[in-house]
């Protein structure tokens, strides 16, 4: 067999193996569609605000609720104490304006920073 | 310009190539110019085996690439059966190149890492023939060569013998009415020699014409052989024609003529 | 057309011809840029399917909470916001949430001890019971006991019995939680009923008020901090994606890898291949050949390492929980959900990720090659 053939082979296995992923992605998704609806009213039941994945520190546990100290801590430039601090940013409504956060009225002409359609 | 004088009228026979003052200059125009061929003017005959024969620097291998449609030359003519060849667009002239040479090279330059088969099937790949009728074709080539049981072996392990077959099959897979060698013997052994000398004469006999480079003189004295053009230093200093009896009593006076005609000749 | 066909295979068998002459190497080659794409597309699979899952899930949260900050720091909203709160039109459900963290030095993890919400019929729990993720079950060694032991703060041993396990499907959200009756949370916590709640949350009657709400709330209680689900949804979708943190420094990384790759390519032929070449071209090859057959090499190895290595992608981190990835986002916690993601395939992602490791590797094969399949072929004969 040439080089060639054994090489297109080998390369439509691959695209197959890729076209099955996407079949099982949409089957798949089609499966999971009565876990995400109990996983929704499970967070609505108790007023949950972040997914528990960086139990590291009371700071990275829920990301929404931190308030101006919990991520500059010691200071804007010191290091990060944890792995997670690499993978996500703080909140955005923390790194837009301050001066509402630490219970001031922002200046005017600035809007509200936690309304949506500020940004 | 001296026009060819082994014929009567002034067409070259159909199948000839016929050079009109050619010149080849590297490097033109810069302190570092060399002059490779210079005002050559020859017609080689089809049908035959033409040799080149001189020292290294005498532009022979230049003038080669010139016949072989490889390069242009910087001043002159080249003409292919009585049409000019030498000012197509590369397009055009590979196509012609294609067509109408086979090259064997100085050390046979066989492409690494692929089969013997598959080497003798490369020149063919961009003409988009079908693999199984290419490779029947460049079996058959290989088998006329008695060489068909080393048709899958990697061409590095050819001996210096098989290779030389190989280069040869290769040369000839689309089939072209003239080869092209360039020092086709450099490395060989006398036996080898003759053995490639037999394979020129089954080409003649095909009906193939042959110009081949060599400054090896089992080559140039072969019998085989049908004209010897001596060049040095880009220049023809004599054309010698063998066993054609009408040609050789119009060589003389060619000779003779170009001889006097005005050339630099030492 | 058929021509055509036979010419490229062709080409193709010959330019993999030539690669097979290093083997070794190539196949190197090979490998590490199929490692690179796996681990992209993994990155890119695992952000998507992730930002996917918890949006989904956290549009369920609570549309607006209001907490405390005193001196710049969180503190505990007072009993009274909540009667200030429901008095502002267009609140609805106003309640105070009682909620806060636990280290449990047993195991060294950080828990998040709530009281359920009265609308959480099925999670109500009575004083001496508790209902906990798995993940603690697990760590605590719970199913085997039926009960969960934990110090508090002040030193008091608090011996709970487990009601119920939360499901394994929504570890991702509830792994660490630990529900608790008022009463035992404010005596775990030693917090005297006066001393207010965590934060409060309520929902608005028109969702199109919002913006007009949280203006009032602010007016209402000027140093309070309010938090809507659209500022929750908002962190979630730019979690793991491509524009920050680790993910744009990989994908820089691998630009920077591909481009030095390319230029060390592109800085010359090697002797041996530019007289190749010329045999080519004597041999009756056009430069449009060589050209052709080049854009074979780095299609053939291109496509190659991205079918294979988004493929295997898909499948380590949809078939395989992405295992290699699990450390990372642990990073140290001691407690991390077991969870799988559903399968998501953003197609758009997958273009740019192609395009972005399949042209730089492209150019690199090819552009050295230009300029030596332009030269006239009799250099072979020199």
């Amino acid at each position: 067999m040439r080089r060639i053939t054994i090489a297109l082979i080998l390369l439509g296995i691959g695209f197959a193996a890729l076209l099955a992923a996407f079949v099982h992605a949409g089957l798949a998704q089609a499966g999971r569609r009565q876990v995400m609806a109990e996983n929704r009213a499970l967070v609505a039941a108790l007023g949950l605000t972040d997914p528990a994945l960086f139990t590291e520190a009371r700071y990275t546990r829920h990301l929404t609720q931190a308030d101006l100290f919990t991520p500059f801590q010691d200071s804007p430039a010191s290091f990060e104490h944890f792995p997670s601090g690499a993978l996500v940013l703080p909140p955005p409504q923390i790194r837009s304006s301050h001066a509402r956060l630490i219970g001031g009225h922002p200046p005017a002409g600035t809007g509200n920073p936690v309304s949506p359609r500020s940004e | 310009m001296t026009t060819p004088m082994h014929t009567t009228d002034s067409q070259p026979p159909a199948g000839d190539i016929e050079l009109v003052d050619v010149t080849k200059i590297h490097n033109e125009g810069q302190p570092n110019a060399v002059v490779a061929v210079d005002g050559v003017s020859l017609t080689i005959p089809a049908g035959r085996v033409t040799v080149l024969k001189g020292p290294s620097g005498s532009g022979k291998t230049t003038l080669l690439t010139l016949i072989g449609c490889l390069a242009r030359p910087t001043r002159g003519r080249i003409l292919l059966a009585g049409e000019p060849v030498s000012a197509l667009p590369e397009r055009f002239m590979t196509e012609v190149r294609r067509r109408t040479f086979g090259f064997i090279f100085q050390r046979f330059n066989l492409i690494r890492g692929l089969s013997a088969l598959e080497n003798v099937m490369l020149p063919a790949y961009p003409l988009g023939i079908p693999y199984r009728e290419l490779k029947r074709r460049a079996m058959d080539r290989l088998e006329r060569l008695q060489l068909a049981h080393r048709a899958g072996a990697a061409v590095e392990l050819l001996s210096g013998g098989e290779a030389q077959r190989v280069a040869i099959a290769r040369a000839l897979i689309n089939d072209p009415p003239w080869i092209i060698a360039d020092e086709p013997t450099a490395s060989l052994d006398t036996r080898l020699v003759e053995q490639f000398l037999e394979e020129v004469k089954a080409l003649k006999e095909e009906g193939r014409s042959l110009i081949i480079t060599s400054h090896d003189p089992r080559i140039w004295q072969a019998d085989v052989v049908d004209m010897v053009v001596s060049m040095e230093d880009g220049r023809i200093t004599g054309i010698e024609h063998r066993h054609d009896a009408a040609a050789a009593s119009a060589a003389p006076a060619a000779a003779s003529e170009e001889t006097a005609s005005g050339d630099s000749a030492p | 057309m058929r021509q055509w066909l036979a010419r490229q295979l062709h080409l193709a068998d010959f330019t993999l011809g030539a690669l097979m002459r290093r083997k070794g190497r190539n196949l190197m080659l090979l490998a590490v840029y199929t490692l690179v794409i796996f681990i992209l597309a993994s990155v890119l699979f695992f952000g998507s399917a992730l930002r996917r899952e918890a949006t989904a899930a956290l549009t369920g949260a609570p549309e607006v909470m209001v907490q405390n900050l005193v001196m710049g720091r969180h503190a505990l909203s007072p009993h009274e916001w909540v009667e200030k709160l429901k008095g502002i039109r267009g609140t609805r459900h106003v309640q105070g949430r009682l909620w806060g963290y636990f280290y449990d030095q047993a195991t060294g993890a950080n828990y998040t001890v709530m009281v359920p919400p009265k609308q959480a019929r099925d999670l109500q729990v009575a004083e001496g019971e508790t209902i906990i993720g798995r993940s603690i079950a697990e760590m605590r060694d719970v199913t085997r006991t039926g009960y969960l032991f934990l110090l508090s703060p002040a030193g008091r041993l608090f011996k709970l019995k487990v009601k119920k396990v939360l499901p394994a499907e929504s570890e991702l959200l509830a792994a660490d939680l630990v529900l608790l009756s008022e009463a035992d949370f404010r005596r775990f916590f030693s917090l005297p009923a006066d001393a207010g709640y965590t934060d409060v949350v309520l929902s608005v009657r028109n969702p199109n008020e919002i913006d007009t709400v949280v203006n009032k709330i602010t007016r209402a209680l000027p140093q309070a901090r309010v938090i809507t689900r659209a500022d929750i949804l908002r962190t979630y979708e730019n979690v793991f994606s491509w524009r920050e943190g680790i993910v744009l420094a990989m994908l820089a990384a691998a630009l920077v890898a591909f481009a030095i790759f390319a230029f060390d390519k592109a800085s010359g032929l090697s002797a041996e291949e530019r007289r190749e070449i010329g045999i080519l071209k004597a041999i009756g090859w056009e430069t449009s050949d060589i050209i052709a057959m080049k854009l074979w090499e780095g299609g053939l190895v291109s496509l190659f390492a991205f079918v294979f290595g988004v493929a295997a992608a898909y499948a380590h981190v949809f078939l395989f929980d992405a295992g290699l990835l699990a450390p990372v986002l642990k990073g140290w916690s001691v407690l991390y959900p077991q969870f799988s993601l559903t399968p998501t395939v953003d197609r758009l992602q997958l273009i740019t990720l192609a395009f972005v490791t399949i042209a730089p590797f492209m150019a690199a094969t090819l552009v050295p090659v230009w300029k030596a399949a332009i030269t006239d072929p009799d250099v072979v004969m020199r």
